[in-house]
């Protein structure tokens, strides 16, 4: 459904895009995920049509983006991090002009524009004027903009980072219900909420993609197991660490005050030889956990690799 | 076609941010005051203390041309001056908050959408010069003699192609211009080239404010002295002007 190969984005001698390539399957949920500055807005804005790429091809729904735009902008919709509306009109009538730009009939605005207020959870607000809205506001209705015409593709740039908890989870479910009706590409900084509602991955740093992969064989593939442990006291704490850094199975050891961090690289070894090791250095525990390996360890071990190079 | 579906939200614009009201009521202001002011400042010069009488003998008594040249003064002043203040966020202001993000990002061309802002704003100024010529044309009936309908038309066409030219240059500077402050510099630069440059002994007959003078004229009946090339001029600025914006904006990233 999307294709990007060898995208190179220059902005002086600043180069945003290096070479990305991307492939995106039709229905899926596709996580994009990156540091700051990595060229995940740069990537969406060249998919939209609002940035054209130095050089390189990309194409959303078999339309080639250097080709015919209106035909692109049928196909996609796209949220960016921060929506701008016009103040004077109120949510029903900025949904109701993009439903005319999009040659939705009067009856299918009417119906589209009450279902994605509802939807957003604005249709209370629907007659106010969106000057007074507040940017958590304007991020819902901005998703409601994006699926005013029923895309194809959902382009969504940080679609949840200026809602509170509660309008976050509600948002990532409504993303996630779309899940069966369109293609989402969706970055983000907050990889808990890519790990909770993208089937895909994709990691971009520098400007290049590190990796992408379904979520489960990428966390299945990189990321290492992790035990943290809460000691009585931080003396105790990096006493233990000492002796389980020479340990062959520990990976790395951290520690923070009293609380202690170790990924391991032979899980079975660490599951038998950890919590005795525990016990013949004569260490109080307060709290102690096998934790699943989340995105986030992933996620900085090829960052920080990448940046490495 | 979505160039009427961006009109339509251009036009609820003007009407709903006031712009539209206040063209109005300032050309419409001095539509009405210009045959009022050409009647009684004579009066009131008179009317000051200790004038001398030979000097007050001077003063020629008020007639129709009077009023005709200060409507004609007052729009060439206001009327440009408005045209530039109401055009110039037109497109820098849109980059600038991200609303052009908003509906390029719709099946919307990038000539559509500054065709529209140009109608609109075109239309903004046709109805408010439209109430100005009424007022004007009243009150120089009751104060003067009436004016010929058709030659005062003539005259305010005239006027609404130079605001035009001004409507189309300043565009330009807003799509030339990533926010509204530089888009605001960029446009009295370009509204004091023209002015200065229309200002030029022969250059000036090829320049748009040559029209308000050929419009005064027929205005009264005079006719003569026709400023056809000052006319073509002020329609290739206009095209010429239009389509820079537009080869610019296509390219521009927003």
């Amino acid at each position: 459904m999307i294709r990007v190969e060898n995208l190179h984005k220059r902005y002086g001698a600043v180069r945003a895009l290096d070479g990305l390539d991307m492939t995106v399957e039709a229905g899926t949920i596709y996580g994009f995920l990156g540091p700051n500055g990595a060229g995940k807005t740069t990537t969406l804005r060249i998919l939209a049509g609002l940035a054209r790429p130095t050089s390189g091809r990309a194409s959303v729904a078999g339309v080639d983006l250097t080709t015919d735009g209106r035909r692109l902008a049928s196909r996609i919709g796209y949220l960016p991090e921060e929506p701008a509306f016009y103040p004077w009109m109120t949510p029903r009538e900025s949904l109701d002009h993009l439903g005319r730009l999009h040659g939705l009939s009067a009856a299918e605005r009417r119906q589209r524009v009450a279902e994605l207020l509802e939807l957003v959870r604005l249709a209370e607000v629907g007659g106010r004027r969106i000057g007074g809205f507040s940017r958590g506001m304007r991020q819902r209705l901005g998703l409601a903009a994006a699926l005013v015409h029923r895309p194809e593709v959902l382009l969504l740039d940080e679609p949840v980072s200026a809602l509170d908890p509660a309008g976050r989870k509600e948002m990532l479910e409504t993303i996630e219900g779309l899940g069966g009706q369109c293609t989402v590409l969706m970055s983000s900084h907050i990889l808990a909420d890519v790990e909770r509602i993208c089937g895909v991955v994709g990691i971009i740093a520098q400007g290049r993609m590190v990796i992408q992969s379904q979520r489960e064989a990428l966390l299945a593939r990189y990321a290492q197991p992790v035990f943290a442990a809460q000691t009585a006291d931080a003396a105790s704490a990096q006493r233990w660490a000492d002796r389980l850094r020479v340990r062959p199975w520990a990976a790395a050891v951290s520690v923070e005050g009293e609380t202690l961090r170790v990924t391991v690289s032979d899980l079975e070894r660490a599951r038998q030889e950890i919590l005795p090791s525990a016990v013949s250095e004569g260490i109080l525990l307060r709290r102690f956990e096998e934790m699943r390996p989340s995105l986030e360890d992933v996620f900085l071990q090829l960052t920080e690799k990448e940046a490495a190079q | 076609m979505n160039f009427f579906v961006a009109l339509r939200k251009e036009w609820l614009e003007q009407g709903r941010t006031n712009r539209l009201l206040i063209v109005a009521a300032v050309l419409t202001a001095f539509g009405l005051a210009s045959p009022l002011l050409a009647k009684f400042t004579p009066e009131l010069l008179k009317s000051i203390p200790d004038m001398p009488l030979d000097l007050a003998a001077l003063i020629p008594p008020p007639s129709v041309a009077d009023a005709v040249a200060q409507y004609v003064k007052n729009m060439s002043q206001f009327g440009i001056l408005l045209a530039v203040l109401m055009s110039m966020g037109a497109v820098a202001q849109e980059k600038e908050r991200g609303t052009a993000a908003l509906v390029l990002t719709r099946p919307l061309s990038r000539l559509e959408f500054l065709l529209a802002k140009f109608a609109a704003l075109g239309l903004v100024f046709a109805v408010s010069l439209a109430a100005a010529a009424l007022g004007c044309w009243y009150y120089t009936l009751l104060l003067f003699e009436p004016l010929a309908w058709g030659p005062f038309l003539a005259l305010n066409g005239l006027m609404l192609v130079v605001f035009l030219v001004y409507i189309a240059v300043t565009l330009l500077c807003s799509t030339l211009a990533r926010t509204q402050g530089a888009a605001a510099g960029l446009a009295f630069a370009a509204l004091l080239l023209v002015a200065g440059v229309g200002s030029l002994p022969r250059l000036g007959e090829y320049f748009p404010g040559r029209l308000f003078e050929w419009g005064a004229g027929l205005a009264l009946g005079r006719g003569g002295d026709p400023a056809w090339p000052a006319l073509g001029v002020s329609l290739g600025l206009m095209i010429a002007a239009l389509l820079a914006a537009w080869l610019i904006f296509r390219r521009q990233e927003v």
